[in-house]
């Protein structure tokens, strides 16, 4: 399941200032706020609390200790094993592949639509595309994946009626680590537009016509004012595309139905049969991906928030 | 001894079915001062951005040193710019972005590095090298923009309305430095305002510009106390509008608010009853106490402002001419009070011949 | 000039491709169930079949559930913080980025884990219970985006001045926050309940860990067992997302703007 839309990335908005609060007459003293005002927020809190922070935690803590309740850090040492470490191994590969494709076929359709001077209309309708597109993930994705690259899909038998090319014979397989990268890339690129649009729009004009009138050729104002400015942003939203396919797992689910070990597949199956003969790996595993998604998203925010600092 | 540098001939510029610049024709001689002058959607901005490549005329040609430049893409036009919203690239420090032009140029590295020291004095800010965009005031990012494009010795100068984004007081004293800066340089610079004080003050001539059309192209004592139509005498400082009525022509004689004036540039086929404009500025206008000029009319003071140095009154004339009187302050002489019965004096060669 | 135009057409065109090829190839799929001819059977045997109506139906009841209850939680909360706690507003950027951050995969985990027989809330015990977590789970999952869409119409509508004016008139808080500011987000709301909608029509691994009769895992098992069905499903399922997404879009135009400053 993928993230959504442009709604995705939350701002890094700066608290409402307290000071427009009591400057207005409702003075909340900093110590104390109102108990009413807390009541208000008080349910989201409260769910917050219990249905998202507390059963990760527990989850995570549980990694910690072993079947009969002790601490143990056995669950952590058993992820060692080369099944799991190879599960790792194939779910980084495949994020970081579509990851890498999605931002740089993102990063070329969104400038081609932005400043490509195409005919008006396009760019609107490409955002529009992107935003269902970034949703159509999980199973119905698998679905149209298969009827296109799948054994009897209609590429495939495009490419060997009028091509003569027989791309499962040549060894492509679409249940493995291209296929199901080439899937993650239909909702990875457009999550890369979505999120690179504004900051495309945020390249002024005046800085292509002043580095034109300093002489440079659009290679060069790329090269030395366009793709910097741009980079700290490449660099994050790929960290966010990275996060986004690690933790994806119904559209690989669907495709490749327990084939291909990727992580999320290997907690599935262990959360449905207990496979491995111990829940407190299972925990280790969550454990071990928490880590991964929640670094890459840090990366993410840490680097958003630089870059907007550049750009006042 | 003026050598023509810049030349512009029979320049159209359409947008769709807009024409926003209509035939104009003009010469600019090296090392001048252009200002372009008029309010917005005059078509001054697309001038400007024609001479830089960013835009391609409709029609007509554009010749620098001779040689038409209108083939040629802005980034080889070797012209600096600068815009009105400063456009230092964000990502570089000051030195990076004074010195791209000659990194372009591939300059190499030490000369570089001179050259960007020497413009920083030049603008005033020495030691400011490894500041970025975001640490300046918009005074201080606009003359780095400033030295930016002068850095690589461009043979032209094009300034956007640099000054609008900035406050009231670095406005004046930035457009002196730039005028400065421009003097020593030698180099051949048109700037676009809107500001007519501004053009008045720093500029060797002024192109007056409205809807798409040249309505004085002038120095700034010309286009202030000559203006050449309505619309430059409105536009460029204060002006003042009497209605009156020919009375006899043989003898000149019209008639303000019911009392009679010679007005020696009265064309000869006026015709007794004739309704006429007559326009004159505010500091052509004076009390009449002790020096009496050709025209002496009657009023009422209906406003008094003290400006300082200046004092600005509002002299009712009788049935709704008013006219503004602008004096220098005097210690020994207060100003008149408000309600105040006082004479007005002008030369008749003080007012305004204008074309429409 | 020329030359980026080219490019960028090459880029477009290629783009383009990619992404309609397997649409286009997922529709003709789904109208080849018949040997050398193309007919909708598959669709017919689709919407005729049992399962998916009720599927379907149980999917849509739960996601209006999700959307009620994620209703209740968040108006509130982004009301009182905008206007009277606004140093809470970091903590609850905070909360709205948890569920991005972990993988659903994992937030379901953690419920079955604590929420099972042997823990003070037995949840997983009953079938109703079980439909209770799995709203719950829901309404987790879209909180980054029903907060967002929230937030975004009470900036807006100038909450501070409308709360004051309806309280000098002598409304209370919950009459405030139910007759004065959420019909005026009404927009906004409908926004964020469309995009809980798409979610949870869509999704797999939630609703088969908690062994629920969901829509996405009808889906799965179509796909499992079928061969042209699930490309008919694919499509319809598409369509959905698409009547989705278009609504958010349409509803943007009629969103209401009071506000003279915007933040």
């Amino acid at each position: 399941m993928s993230s959504n839309t442009d709604t995705v990335v939350p701002n890094s908005a700066a608290p409402a200032s307290a000071g427009a609060a009591s400057s207005r007459g409702l003075s909340t003293p900093l110590a104390g706020v109102r108990w009413a005002d807390i009541l208000g927020v008080a349910p989201f809190l409260v769910f917050a609390v219990l249905f998202l922070i507390i059963p990760t935690l527990y989850l995570v803590v549980s990694a910690f200790f072993d079947r009969n309740g002790g601490f143990t850090l056995q669950n952590l040492l058993d992820l060692g094993t080369p099944q799991i470490l190879n599960s790792f191994w194939i779910s980084i590969r495949v994020s970081v592949a579509s990851a890498v494709f999605g931002c740089l076929a993102g990063l070329l359709i969104a400038l081609a639509i932005i400043r490509g001077r195409l005919p008006a209309g396009i760019r609107s309708t490409v955002m529009t595309f992107s935003g269902v597109a970034s949703n159509f993930a999980g199973i119905p994705l698998a679905f149209a994946f298969i009827a296109t690259l799948g054994r009897l899909g209609l590429m495939t038998v495009l490419f060997r009626t009028l091509l003569g090319f027989d791309i499962y014979r040549a060894g492509f397989n679409l249940l493995s680590f291209w296929g199901l990268t080439i899937t993650y890339c239909y909702f990875q690129i457009p999550l890369m537009i979505l999120i690179i649009a504004p900051a495309i729009d945020g390249l002024r004009r005046e800085w292509t016509e002043a580095a034109a009138t300093l002489g440079a050729t659009p290679y060069q104002f790329w090269r030395f004012v366009g793709l910097p400015i741009l980079w700290p942003n490449l660099l994050g939203t790929l960290s966010l595309l990275f996060a986004n396919a690690f933790g994806a797992i119904a559209t690989a689910y669907a495709l490749t139905g327990s084939s291909l070990n990727i992580v999320p597949i290997l907690l599935y199956a262990q959360i449905r049969g207990d496979v491995l003969n111990n829940p407190g790996l299972g925990a280790a595993l969550a454990l071990g991906m928490i880590v991964i998604t929640a670094l890459a998203n840090v990366v993410y925010l840490v680097i958003r928030t630089r870059a907007e600092r550049w750009l006042k | 001894m003026a050598e023509e540098f810049l030349r512009i001939e029979n320049l159209v510029k359409a947008f769709g079915g807009t024409t926003v610049v209509k035939d104009v024709n003009l010469a600019f001689d090296k090392g001048e001062f252009i200002t372009l002058l008029g309010p917005s959607g005059c078509g001054k901005t697309t001038i400007l951005r024609m001479i830089a490549g960013f835009e391609r005329p409709t029609s007509g040609s554009i010749l620098v040193e001779g040689k038409d430049i209108l083939p040629l893409p802005p980034n080889q036009r070797k012209i600096g710019m600068v815009f009105q919203a400063y456009a230092l690239f964000p990502n570089m420090n000051v030195e990076d972005n004074v010195g791209f032009g000659l990194r372009i140029a591939n300059v190499p590295a030490d000369e570089r590095r001179a050259r960007v020291e020497e413009m920083l004095k030049l603008i005033g800010l020495p030691g400011y090298g490894k500041r970025f965009p975001f640490e300046m005031s918009g005074g201080q990012q606009q003359r780095v923009a400033l030295a930016r494009a002068l850095a690589p010795k461009p043979r032209m100068l094009l300034l956007d309305e640099p000054l609008s984004a900035l406050d009231a007081k670095i406005r004046v004293s930035l457009r002196q430095e730039i005028r400065a800066i421009q003097r020593d340089l030698g180099i051949t610079t048109i700037f676009v305002t809107h500001d007519q004080e501004e053009a008045l003050s720093i500029s060797d001539r002024i192109v007056v510009l409205s809807a798409g059309n040249v309505e004085q192209f002038g120095t700034p004592f010309d286009v202030y106390n000559k203006p050449a139509t309505r619309f430059v005498a409105g536009f460029v400082g204060q002006l003042n509008t009497l209605s009156a009525t020919v009375a006899d022509p043989a003898s000149r004689a019209v008639s303000i608010d019911g009392q009679r004036a010679i007005i020696p540039s009265l064309p000869a086929t006026a015709k007794a009853g004739d309704h006429l404009s007559l326009t004159m500025r505010p500091e052509a206008v004076q009390l009449a106490n002790a020096h009496v000029r050709d025209i002496v009319l009657d009023g009422t003071v209906s406003e008094v402002s003290f400006l300082g140095s200046v004092i600005r009154l509002k002299v009712e004339l009788g049935q709704g001419n008013t006219v503004h009187v602008d004096t220098f302050n005097d210690q020994r002489t207060p100003p008149p009070p408000h309600d105040a019965r006082v004479k007005v004096t002008l030369a008749g060669s003080d007012i305004l011949v204008l074309g429409d | 000039m020329k030359r980026n135009r080219a490019w960028a057409w090459i880029i477009f065109i290629l783009g383009a491709a990619y992404f309609l090829l397997p649409l286009f190839a997922t529709i003709q799929f789904s109208l080849s169930i018949r040997r050398g001819t193309l007919s909708f059977d598959a669709y017919a045997n689709v919407l005729e079949s049992p399962e998916f109506q009720q599927t379907l139906v149980y999917s849509l009841l739960i996601g209006v559930a999700a959307i009620v209850v994620g209703l209740l939680l968040v108006v509130p909360a982004a009301y009182f913080v905008r206007l009277r706690a606004p140093q809470l507003r970091p903590v609850i950027e905070f909360v709205t980025l948890l569920p991005l951050i972990i993988p659903p995969i994992i937030l379901v985990f953690g419920y079955i884990r604590m929420y099972n027989s042997s823990s003070i809330l037995p949840l997983t015990n009953s079938g109703l219970g079980t439909n209770v977590l799995l709203t719950l789970a829901y309404v987790a999952l879209a909180l980054p985006y029903m907060y967002r869409a929230v937030d975004t119409g009470l900036r807006t509508i100038d909450v501070q001045t409308l709360t004051e004016a309806a309280n000098i008139l002598g409304a209370n808080t919950v009459t405030i926050l139910a007759r004065v500011i959420f019909p005026n987000i009404i927009v906004a709301v409908l926004s964020g309940a469309f995009l809980t909608l798409a979610i949870v029509i869509g999704e797999f691994t939630v609703a088969s860990l908690l062994n629920r009769p969901a829509f996405g895992v009808y889906m799965q098992n179509v796909g499992a067992n079928r061969a042209f069905e699930p490309a008919a499903l694919a499509v319809i399922s598409f369509i959905i997302t698409w009547a989705a997404m278009g609504m958010i879009q349409l509803l943007a135009r009629f969103a209401p703007r009071t506000a003279v400053l915007t933040d």
